[in-house]
């Protein structure tokens, strides 16, 4: 052991590999603040435009729930309106809120300050990815003033009825609909290629791979598969624009309507399928690595210790990345597919939770025996680790055919996915904005608020979710508008449906806390300084808090160690940050691991 | 698109191969020096980022194609009689190819007149691409393939457009190029691009070639033989 240490030290120091990279200075407050090519500033407004979007979704699920919980009511709630605000919720969450969120807020913000990076390779490019990401946005938005109002097709805007009179939001909803995810696609391209590129080729000196944080790697290897995942929703989007607004027939199979034969002929609905999961597959990943790599930066930094097996950690990473574009068709089971294809994909399906429990493991003995300090990131993080579990062993269920077929068209699969992929995820942004957040403004956000923001969050979130499993097992159907009588369904689930709908408005009330908190200590928080949570990684060492233009003054940082040196014993701190040069009782502490 | 995929999982498990994932950073400090050190990738981000950008745009195409053949195995597919003038503008776009690279060489030399010359015919051939392409459609719905006639007929006009499109898209870069050039009296700044510009018209070339050996059912077996071994 001690033969390793002697021979891996290096103090030389060797020149450049990169050379440095010449900024563009903005030179007026428009192009400071608005028009601004800073990855930083960039991250804030995908951030805020992200968040905002995403309040707007939360208000259709509380339609949603309202009509669930109480039918017949409401005046403003009809069967179309329920079904533009399922639709309108689904999609935002899912994509204009959480992919925006992890990989246009955080990506922009972490990778460059984590990798010692001054900005993005090409950040011209990367203005322009936002300003088309707030335009998909707004055409979004626009398509709830159209005539007809949104889309109300469903998350997965299915063929043949997606495109046909009857859904709501027929005449022009879709049509923006699916423009917006065009002109998305377009803009999360523009900002991937330039993450992609960053992390390759704007590392400063000595930050390997395996030195770079799992933040970054769950980012990096997201916005991967998302650019060779997305093309296939624009393949898909612009075919059926096509079959809406020029009468092809790629997903439309010959149709009678109301007596009507209609113009379309021949074309195929699971075709259209294929394309949607092949993309919405991998896009659970691409929102689940990067809130991996969160949580486990936020778990070694509040647990002050080295994360648990970090190399198979990385490996776990990569192994999910490349499964995840072998699984998509279990969201098929039920559309009629040749049934040895289920068994195959069942078979990958169970395979992908291999690395996934792997990942789970590596997290809970991170913990064990940690100096755990329960902060409000880390309760977070904790509270993930526990929501993904439950998500994900319902997922086990999902997964194997002959369950996920009387299960399918039920509340359990909404449960399920809500854990996994809603719930989950969302824990992670939180737990993120309350850890990064002394970086982003130079104050901490306030301890009592963000507790209450905590624990109504978590356990309203379980109060919500854990009944609609019993639900979706009584056979209660997911998608409908009203259940009316049925002889399967007990009273007792309306009361069931009543109690979760008060859940949800008292949890979607409690993110008004949240939000009051970001600005309230912005002025009014306890000031953090440069290193609030004594972390190791680079963007806690930057010479300036929050990091001015080009982050690192004058010298870029070298990078000594990995990210993880947490209580290292003989050390005189209970962290070393990843630019401090080893010294002699460092090295003392290697021999010692 | 899953051997696509495969390709480019084979190149990054080449490339991740090269950079220690089997390291073991808790032990090592100080920075890496030596042959046994990571190596980056030595190109340029500019030429990285296109790289990827072809990879993105290749994954468009090959699942275009996918939609194609899954499509076609469909009874009401008819097929679709290719007007001869693809051939011809086949031939524009080759040239084009081949201009832009003359462009590269004479660049690298510091051929100024003849790099502008390249650059120029390089551009009005792909133009000329563009129209023939148009020319193309205009023949087919005169001959009356509407869009909405057949699936085959859609395909045709997709597949053509996406492809023309990304021309004009090149087209963009190479005037924003040429712009720059006459800018600066130093050719080696534009050299760069000059090549990125040579690079994304072999890809144009590429792509092109196949999606006219699919079109003109060329590749017909191909497609067959893929839907053998996925069924």
């Amino acid at each position: 052991m001690v033969d390793v240490t002697a021979r891996t030290i290096e103090t030389a120091v060797p020149p450049a590999e990169v050379p440095d990279v010449e900024l563009y200075h903005p030179k007026s407050w428009l192009t400071t603040w608005v028009f601004s090519q800073d990855a930083k500033i960039i991250a804030i407004q995908y951030s805020m435009t992200a968040l905002t979007i995403g309040l707007v979704a939360l208000v259709a699920s509380w339609l949603i729930r309202l009509q669930l919980a109480f039918p017949n009511t409401f005046s403003f709630m009809d069967a179309a309106t329920y079904y533009q605000a399922v639709t309108v919720h689904g999609m935002i969450m899912v994509i204009y809120l959480l992919t925006a969120v992890f990989l246009g807020g955080f990506g922009n913000y972490l990778i460059p300050l984590m990798i010692g990076a001054r900005d993005m390779v090409f950040p011209y490019v990367n203005m322009l990815s936002y300003w088309i990401y707030l335009a998909a946005v707004l055409v979004l938005v626009a398509s709830f003033f159209a005539p007809g109002g949104p889309t109300g097709a469903g998350w997965t805007l299915y063929p043949p009825q997606a495109i046909l009179e009857g859904t709501p939001g027929y005449s022009a909803g879709i049509i923006l609909m699916l423009a917006s995810l065009i002109l998305f696609i377009i803009g999360f391209t523009m900002g991937g290629l330039n993450y992609v590129v960053t992390v390759l080729q704007g590392r400063t000196r000595g930050m390997t791979l395996m030195r770079m944080p799992l933040t970054v790697w769950g980012i990096f290897t997201a916005t991967v598969i998302a650019l060779l995942a997305f093309p296939a929703l624009f393949v898909g989007a612009v075919m059926m624009l096509l079959d809406r607004a020029l009468g092809t027939s790629f997903f439309m199979p010959a149709i009678i309507q109301a007596g009507e034969h209609l113009k379309y002929n021949g074309g195929s609905p699971i075709l259209f399928q294929h394309l949607f999961w092949f993309f919405g597959h991998p896009e659970v990943y691409i929102v689940a690595l990067p809130a991996f790599g969160m949580v486990s930066d936020l778990i070694s930094t509040h647990a002050r210790k080295n994360i648990f097996g970090y190399r198979m950690m990385v490996w776990a990473i990569i192994s999910i990345a490349v499964l995840s574009f072998v699984v998509w068709a279990h969201h098929m089971y039920v559309s009629g597919m040749y049934p040895a294809f289920g068994f195959f994909f069942a078979t990958t399906t169970l395979i992908i939770a291999v690395p996934t429990a792997l990942k789970v493991y590596n997290w809970v003995l991170t913990l064990w025996r940690g100096d755990i300090h329960l902060t409000v990131p880390m309760l977070f993080a904790i509270a993930f680790i526990v929501t993904f579990v439950n998500g994900g062993l319902t997922g086990l269920f999902l997964g194997n055919v002959v369950v996920d077929v009387p299960l399918s068209d039920t509340m359990f699969v909404v449960a399920h996915f809500h854990m996994v992929m809603g719930v989950a995820p969302i824990l992670v942004v939180f737990g993120a904005i309350y850890h990064w957040y002394p970086k982003i403004t130079g104050r901490m956000l306030n301890e009592v608020m963000g507790q209450v923001h905590f624990w109504i969050t978590f356990l309203g979130a379980y109060a919500i979710f854990f009944p609609m499993h019993y639900l979706g097992l009584l056979g209660v159907p997911r998608r409908y508008f009203e259940i009316g009588q049925t002889s399967f369904v007990p009273p007792s689930a309306e009361t069931l449906n009543i109690f979760i709908t008060v859940v949800a408005l008292v949890v979607g009330i409690a993110q008004l806390v949240f939000v009051f908190n970001l600005f309230w200590s912005l002025k009014k928080g306890r000031e953090s300084g440069p290193n609030p949570w004594r972390a190791t990684s680079l963007e806690w060492q930057t010479p300036e808090t929050p990091p001015g233009h080009g982050n690192w003054g004058k010298e870029l940082p070298v990078v000594y160690r990995w990210a993880y040196d947490y209580s290292v014993p003989g050390a005189e701190q209970d962290f070393i940050p990843q630019n401090e040069p080893p010294s002699a009782l460092n090295g003392a502490r290697a021999a010692g691991h | 698109m899953l051997a696509f995929l495969a390709v480019l999982a084979t190149i990054a498990a080449w490339w991740l191969s090269q950079q220690g994932l089997a390291a073991k950073p808790w032990l090592e400090e100080g920075v890496p020096v030596g042959p046994r050190a990571p190596r980056r990738i030595s190109t340029e981000p500019a030429k990285l980022g296109l790289g990827l950008f072809l990879a993105v745009a290749g994954a468009l195409f090959v699942l275009l194609i996918s939609g194609y053949f899954m499509r076609k195995g469909l009874p009401d597919w008819r097929p679709l009689p290719m007007p001869p003038l693809l051939f011809v503008t086949t031939g524009v776009l080759a040239a084009s190819s081949l201009l832009l690279r003359l462009a590269r060489r004479s660049a690298e030399r510091g051929a100024r007149e003849e790099t502008q010359l390249a650059l120029t015919a390089g551009a009005a051939t792909a133009i000329v691409f563009v129209a023939g392409q148009m020319a193309a459609w205009r023949q087919m719905l005169e001959g009356g393939f509407g869009i909405a006639g057949n699936p085959s007929n859609t395909f045709f006009y997709l597949l053509t457009g996406v492809h023309a499109l990304h021309v004009l898209g090149g087209l963009a870069a190479l005037a924003w190029t040429f712009a720059k050039m006459r800018e600066s009296d130093d050719l080696a700044s534009t050299r760069s691009p000059i090549g990125l510009c040579a690079l994304y018209w072999d890809f144009l070339l590429v792509v092109w070639l196949v999606l006219l050996a699919i079109l003109t059912g060329f590749a017909d077996g191909l497609g067959e033989i893929c839907g053998r071994l996925l069924s």
